[in-house]
């Protein structure tokens, strides 16, 4: 079966040249795949990709870039049980109610 | 593990079935190019994909394939080119 | 104009809401279990900062200056930007010279491959489907669309990043900047001629003014 990724000659789309700054939270996201991947090797960027190929198709489309990085890591880092469901689940629910 | 194919020689891209996370697009499967230059020695993303160390090595090349060769529609020049890094595991000597 | 939101023209504030605090518990976490530390991040983030175009035109202005460092860039991009104080912790970077009868282009069909080391992030266009799709089966529609027109004559090679190399195109140095310095051909180099979607800049076109060399 045809990976999500796999678009190498797919689309005829025009492509839109608008770019935009990146925001702290995809910054973030960024420094924290560069830290876990680099000298402390807790995850490989074949294992990032393969968390984002697993997102189905809808998913792999419609979520911005870093948004996929994002579900991916989360995905990883529970599958190696460095932080398991339950904290993230928990701790997003907090930071949900945490005032601005 | 010693690179099998030599710069200059005409390499096919297997066209197999495979499942989880690789590096071969589907584009260039089964096509017929040209090994461009040796890339040097590298683990295997398909297992590190999923934890494993990705060894043993895997010998890396570039491999030259010509546009109008690739794409049965394509619209360019007939020196136009594509070059794409491919594991040796992906590769079989052609002709 | 750039703008400060993830492209995107129906993005749903609640879902990106979602994974911004997910971003946010991971990263808590992962430094309440002494994983990592806020200093790392604020570090990492500034290293990415202090990255982007102007390191990857320094090398291409030497080259268009200095043969023998065109040469050495040509045979091991990588080296050659340590020779010029650029980390490339670890990129395997290959460097593809224009020509007038070899125009590169280089992309990742599969996701974002890009010589981050020595040009900082890529842009947003680089990593969507319509460039990675498209690039690899029509370029010169997709250099068209960039505003640049080859002939026929010129034979345009695409470079699909799909493994552990990192590439870096050498444009062609423009007409017109005869004796210029190192400095003021740099500012002729811009991400996309680097890309290989644009040539460098014209410099009989006045955006800045110029001093020539004696």
């Amino acid at each position: 079966m045809r990976g999500v990724q796999d678009i190498g000659g797919l689309s005829e789309a025009p492509i839109d040249q608008s770019e935009h700054n990146y925001a702290l939270w995809e910054k973030r996201i960024d420094a924290l795949m560069v830290l876990l991947s680099g000298e402390k090797k807790i995850l490989r960027v074949d294992e990032l990709r393969r968390g984002i190929e697993s997102l189905d198709i809808d998913a792999y489309n419609e979520l911005s870039y870093y948004e996929r990085w994002i579900a991916s890591i989360a995905k990883i880092l529970v599958e190696k049980d460095i932080i398991t469901a339950a904290e993230l689940t928990d701790r997003m629910a907090d930071i949900s109610k945490r005032t601005p | 593990m010693k690179p099998l194919f030599p710069v200059g020689s005409r390499v096919q891209v297997s066209d197999r079935e495979t499942a989880g996370h690789m590096r071969t697009p589907r584009y260039i499967r089964g096509k017929t190019g040209i090994v461009e230059r040796q890339c040097g020695l590298f683990r295997n993303p398909e297992t590190l994909a999923y934890g494993g160390d990705g060894l043993p090595k895997q010998p890396l090349y570039r491999v030259r394939f010509i546009q109008s060769e690739v794409w049965s529609d394509y619209i360019g020049s007939g020196t136009d080119s594509l070059d794409i890094e491919i594991y040796q595991h992906w590769l079989n000597p052609a002709d | 104009m750039p703008h400060d939101h993830p492209h995107g023209p129906t993005i749903d504030p609640e879902r990106l809401l979602h994974y911004q605090n997910m971003a946010t518990a991971v990263r808590e976490l992962l430094i309440e279990k002494g994983i990592l530390t806020e200093t790392l991040f604020e570090t990492k983030i500034k290293e990415m900062e202090d990255r982007g175009p102007a390191l990857g035109a320094r090398m291409i202005a030497k080259a268009w200056t200095d043969s023998e460092y065109k040469a050495r860039l040509l045979s091991n991009g990588s080296a050659a930007a340590e020779e010029l104080s650029i980390p490339v912790d670890g990129t395997h970077l290959i460097v593809l010279e224009n020509t007038k009868d070899i125009h590169n282009l280089v992309v990742c069909t599969l996701c974002s491959c890009y010589p981050r080391n020595i040009l900082g992030l890529p842009p947003d266009w680089y990593k969507k489907r319509p460039y990675r799709a498209r690039a690899i089966k029509e370029p010169r529609e997709v250099l068209k669309e960039f505003g640049t027109i080859l002939p026929n004559s010129t034979s345009v090679y695409v470079h699909d990043s799909t493994a552990d190399m990192r590439y870096l195109v050498l444009p062609l140095r423009p007409e017109g900047a005869e004796g210029w310095s190192e400095d003021d051909l740099a500012a002729l180099v811009t991400r996309d001629s680097m890309i290989g979607v644009s040539m460098a800049k014209d410099p009989t076109i006045p955006t800045r003014s110029k001093k020539k060399e004696p």
